[in-house]
This record gives C-alpha cells, sequence and structure tokens, in this order.
C-alpha cells in the first residue's frame, strides 16, 4: 500500500542496499536499548562459565578469559527496533575457542546465553560455532562500555542484536530451545534478520 | 506480571481518524483500525509508509491510549526534524490516510491494574507516552493503586498531556504528578527546576504510601540511564526497574 505524499527519503546507497535487511534502515549511531538498569560489572568481579544444564563444564575469570586467543570481527549488526549498523569492529573470543579451552565439543543442539542482570537469550548451538560468534571485549580497539554490554558481549550478528546478550557471564547448553526473555515477550525463537523473523510466529 | 507471548499480528491497514497538537513538538494521531485491536497499557505499535517506487520505512511508536478508550488508538508522535516518518505525520498526514500498522508489541513494558503497585512512573519528554497508557488505564479501571509520576519536560509549554495530567492529579484518588523542568522555574509546588536526581526520587516515592512495586522509566537512552540510576541510588532495587529507551 503505498502512503500518500511519503517519499523516499532516508535512501541508501545502491551498493549498500544488498547490506540492508527488509525493513531496516542504514543508522550511523549506536542505539542502546536494554529492558532493566545498566549493570556496572567490575572486571575483579566478572567470571564466566560454560554450563551443561545446571552443571558447570568450566569457569574463567576476567585474566583468565582474555588469555584466550582473540579474534577480530567486523560485521554488519540489525537490531529488531529497525536500525542496522554497518562494520561495526568487535575483539573477543569465538565460541569455538572457548570450548576448545574447556575441551569439549558441544554437548547439545540449543544454548541459552547467561547474564548478569538476569538476562536471557536462546540461539541454536550451531549458530555460535564455526566462527560464526564471540564473546566480544573489545569495540573499536576499546573496553566495551557499559551501556553496550561490557565488560563482556556475546555476538552474533548473522541474527538480530536482542541475541547478542549484554553483560553475558555465561553459556549453557539445553536440551531444547528453551525460549529467553523476549522470546518469551513477542519475539521470534530465531530472528534471522534477512528472513524479518522480528516477532513470535514470524514465518 | 502476564508475559504471555504476543499472538502473530500481521499488518493492517489504520485510518488517521483525528489529529490533536499536544505541544509545539507534539501531535496526536488516532488511528482507526481496520480490524479489532486489544492491547496492554505500555505497548507500542510498527508503523509502515510505503513510497511509490516501493522503499518502506517503519517505527515503533507507544501507544498512549488505555486500553479501555474504545476503537482508535493514540500514538503522540514528537517530530525529528532528520526523522523520516514523524516529518511525514507532522507536515504531510491529514484525517482520512491510510498507513500501515502492526501490533501490539512488547510484553515486558506493560502494566494493568490486576499487577498491582505501589507504581513510580518516570519520563522524559515523549518518554511519558506510554506511561500515560498506564496511567489512563489506571483511571478507567478506577484503580486504587498509588501512583507517582515524576515527568521531566524542558519547559511548561512542552509538558504532553499537562491538562489531563493535572486534572488527575487534583482528583486526589492515589495519583500524583511531579514535574521536572529543565529549562525553566517550577510552576506547582510540587515540582522541581531541574533534571531528574536520586533526591527527587526519594521525595517522590515518599508520595506514595508504600516502596514502589514497579518502576517504569521511558525517555531517550540519556535520560533512561540517569534516571535509572537515580532509582538505585534512592534505593530501588534494580530488578523491580523496567526501562524503555529510545534515540541514539
Amino acid at each position: 500500500m503505498v502512503t500518500r505524499g511519503f517519499s523516499s527519503g532516508r535512501k541508501p546507497p545502491t551498493d549498500a542496499d544488498a547490506r540492508i535487511p527488509p525493513g531496516q534502515y542504514l543508522e550511523q549511531g549506536f542505539p542502546v536499548l536494554s529492558a532493566g538498569p545498566t549493570p556496572r560489572v567490575r572486571t575483579e568481579d566478572w567470571s564466566f562459565t560454560l554450563k551443561h544444564g545446571p552443571r558447570p563444564i568450566k569457569t574463567w575469570n576476567w585474566t583468565e578469559f582474555n588469555a584466550l586467543p582473540l579474534t577480530k570481527m567486523t560485521r554488519d549488526i540489525h537490531c529488531v527496533t529497525a536500525w542496522t549498523k554497518f562494520d561495526t569492529a568487535w575483539q573477543g573470543v569465538l565460541v569455538d575457542d572457548i570450548l576448545a579451552d574447556a575441551g569439549i565439543e558441544p554437548p547439545t543442539a540449543f544454548t541459552l546465553a547467561l547474564s548478569f542482570d538476569g538476562y536471557t537469550t536462546n540461539v541454536p548451538t550451531q549458530d555460535l560455532i564455526a566462527g560464526k560468534a564471540m564473546v566480544a571485549l573489545l569495540y573499536e580497539g576499546k573496553p566495551i562500555t557499559p551501556d553496550h554490554g561490557g565488560p563482556a558481549r556475546l555476538l552474533v550478528p548473522h541474527l538480530y542484536f536482542w541475541k547478542s546478550a549484554k553483560w553475558l557471564n555465561g553459556l549453557q547448553f539445553t536440551e531444547r530451545d528453551e525460549p529467553g526473555f523476549w522470546e518469551l515477550r513477542g519475539y521470534h525463537i530465531y530472528g534471522d534478520p534477512w528472513r524479518e523473523q522480528r516477532y513470535t510466529g514470524d514465518p | 506480571m502476564s508475559d504471555a507471548p504476543a499472538a502473530q499480528s500481521p499488518w493492517q491497514t489504520v485510518t488517521i481518524a483525528r489529529i490533536e497538537k499536544r505541544t509545539p513538538r507534539v501531535t496526536s494521531f488516532f488511528l482507526q483500525p481496520s480490524r479489532p485491536f486489544a492491547y496492554r497499557a505500555g505497548q507500542h505499535v510498527d508503523v509502515r509508509l510505503t513510497a511509490p517506487d516501493g522503499y518502506q520505512a517503519r517505527r515503533s511508536y507507544s501507544i498512549a491510549s488505555a486500553p479501555e478508550a474504545g476503537e482508535t488508538i493514540e500514538l503522540a508522535i514528537e517530530r525529528l526534524d532528520d526523522g523520516e516518518i514523524s516529518p511525514f505525520f507532522h507536515d504531510i498526514a491529514a484525517v482520512g490516510d491510510e498507513v500501515e500498522l502492526r501490533g501490539p508489541l512488547g510484553g515486558h513494558f506493560v502494566w494493568s491494574d490486576s499487577d498491582g503497585g505501589p507504581l513510580l512512573l518516570v519520563g522524559g519528554g515523549s518518554g511519558v507516552v506510554p506511561l500515560m497508557a498506564m496511567i489512563r488505564h489506571r483511571a478507567a479501571r478506577r484503580s486504587a493503586v498509588p501512583v507517582a509520576l515524576v515527568f521531566s519536560a524542558r519547559v511548561w509549554d512542552e509538558v504532553i498531556f499537562r491538562d489531563e495530567l493535572i486534572d488527575v492529579h487534583d482528583r486526589r484518588d492515589g495519583f500524583d504528578l511531579v514535574l521536572a523542568l529543565t529549562r525553566e522555574a517550577a510552576r506547582r509546588p510540587s515540582d522541581y527546576s531541574r533534571r531528574v536526581d536520586a533526591a527527587m526520587m526519594e521525595q517522590s516515592m515518599l508520595r506514595l504510601p508504600a516502596p514502589p512495586r514497579f518502576a517504569f522509566v521511558c525517555g531517550s537512552n540519556a535520560f533512561v540511564s540517569a534516571a535509572a540510576q537515580a532509582l538505585i541510588d534512592a534505593g530501588v532495587p534494580a530488578n523491580l526497574i523496567r526501562t524503555e529507551r529510545y534515540g541514539v
């Protein structure tokens, strides 16, 4: 349905079109969204735990985690509130390298990301491995600020950005695909921006 | 709180039934849905505009009306000069025009009178919109839940829904309005002439008969960060604070 009197305004250059998923617009800034106040997590209090169900597999403190191999990842990111930001530059530890340090193969097909503030989000395990996702520690070469999820956030850039949990403190392998915080509150169970899977039930 | 997943809600065409200017920069658009539209106070909708060449723009807007308000949905839209959708609404849209809408959306920043209280609401600028839906819902339900609204605006004339809020306050039925004007002197005895801070939150909570059961904070990111921190500094547990942010 064409809207009377509305004309294309903020049209991206043609070569950028292919990088913008349906229903998204290009944003130059970096908006902040979260369901509650920003937790201030000190690195001396920080820890990261890998779990299989309720059972901890391995826990790292900040120093130990920073000793893992660091990888750079520069990716476009897509927020469900419709902004897309190009070429965000992160450094962190690939989930592959976390698993290798723990000496395990992924034990289940589903994972729940866990955060310091109680936030959770579910991601199929195969979307986290093979170089697809990391626990990011740096943004544009600097420590990630608290409002953007620092000290450490999950980065799963090929899914809507609510899947990239802020203030991450663990990954939990689950037997079933267990909906997380937003997935229980009307948002899509998987969240592929290219299929525009924003809300519960979107095909 | 009820946090059931929203059912799938496809796009629908809505008609602009009425337009009402609220402040120099904020105008309310009353939209008539083509299908029945049930929602909860605090929820938002996505609005989509389509250009003749197929280009589409969409944004989220909070609903200002109460679920009990009748058939039309009120969106109070602030004009952002560099925006894509708000200039269309302010400069072009007229009664009778159709736009596309999807919703209701969001299952976290919502309140029903059955959720209880007391409630502490903190809004900055057009961040008051979803809080207004809660206040109107409370009034429509004749709820006795105590509510305090701390509403920050730059000046008196930019206080969205000002007359209605003062009317509800003057009923003295458990709703208290506290205005925080950042660029003008306070006009009412309960008001402040400064940005929100922890002392203001502490004093505002004294207007409630008991500590808040829920706090809802909505506004720009900078406002929400400052207000949420002020609430925490005033002793509100972080897990009671729900936030909604917009802007960069």
